[in-house]
C-alpha cells in the first residue's frame, strides 16, 4: 500500500508547520491512550513549544503516517521533519537526557518545568 | 485479536536466533507485553531502525495483534 501524493503533503505540511511535532490519540490536554498521554507529557516536562494532530480526528493521517515513517504505531514524535520515534524511545530518550540534547543542539528553546 | 505469550516468544526466538529475549506480559490479557532483545543485529542501527527490525519481524501483526507493545532493544 503506498502512500497517496495528497495525504504525503498533508503529512509533510503538519509536521513542517513546528520545529516539533506529536502526531497523537487526542491532543496534550486531553489525551486519549495512555502512550499519547506519556509522549505529550515528556514534551510539557522539556517547556518545548509542540504542534500536535489528533489522529483520531483525522483517520487517513492515523494511516498515512504509519507509512510514512514506516512504524506501526501512534504517537509518533518529529523533530525538524526527522522522525525520532514513539512512546518507548521517547521515555528512553528522556531518561538518559538526550532529548534535551537533542532538541538544544537542534536550536529549540526548551524549559525545564 | 490477541497473541498468546509463548507464541511471541517463540516468534521472536525465531526471528532473532543469537538474541537475549525477555517477554513481561504486562495486563494479563494477552495484548500489552513488554519485550526486551539483545542481539547483535542491532549493533549498527539507531534505536528508530532496531525498533523497525523488530516491527517488520513480527509480520503484520503490530497494531492489529498488539495493541501495544513495550519494546527495548540493545546491541551485543
Amino acid at each position: 500500500m503506498s502512500l497517496e501524493i495528497g495525504l504525503k503533503t498533508k503529512i509533510e505540511d503538519l509536521i513542517n508547520s513546528k520545529d516539533v511535532f506529536l502526531f497523537m490519540k487526542g491532543n496534550p490536554d486531553f489525551p486519549m491512550c495512555g502512550f499519547s498521554s506519556t509522549a505529550s507529557a515528556i514534551l510539557k516536562k522539556c517547556g518545548v513549544e509542540f504542534g500536535h494532530c489528533n489522529v483520531l480526528d483525522n483517520e487517513d493521517v492515523r494511516e498515512g503516517i504509519k507509512l510514512y515513517s514506516n512504524w506501526p504505531t501512534i504517537p509518533q514524535l518529529y523533530i525538524k521533519k526527522e522522525f525520532i520515534g514513539g512512546c518507548d524511545i521517547m521515555k528512553e530518550m528522556a531518561e538518559s537526557g538526550e532529548l534535551l540534547e537533542l532538541l538544544t543542539t537542534r536550536g529549540i528553546a526548551t524549559k525545564i518545568t | 485479536m490477541t497473541i498468546e505469550q509463548s507464541q511471541l516468544e517463540n516468534l521472536l526466538k525465531r526471528k532473532f536466533p543469537d538474541a537475549k529475549i525477555k517477554v513481561e506480559d504486562l495486563a494479563g490479557d494477552n495484548n500489552h507485553y513488554s519485550v526486551f532483545i539483545e542481539s547483535q543485529v542491532f549493533n549498527d542501527l539507531n534505536r528508530v531502525q532496531q525498533h523497525q527490525l523488530v516491527y517488520k519481524s513480527l509480520d503484520g501483526l503490530m497494531d492489529k495483534e498488539l495493541h501495544a507493545m513495550q519494546l527495548q532493544t540493545k546491541g551485543k
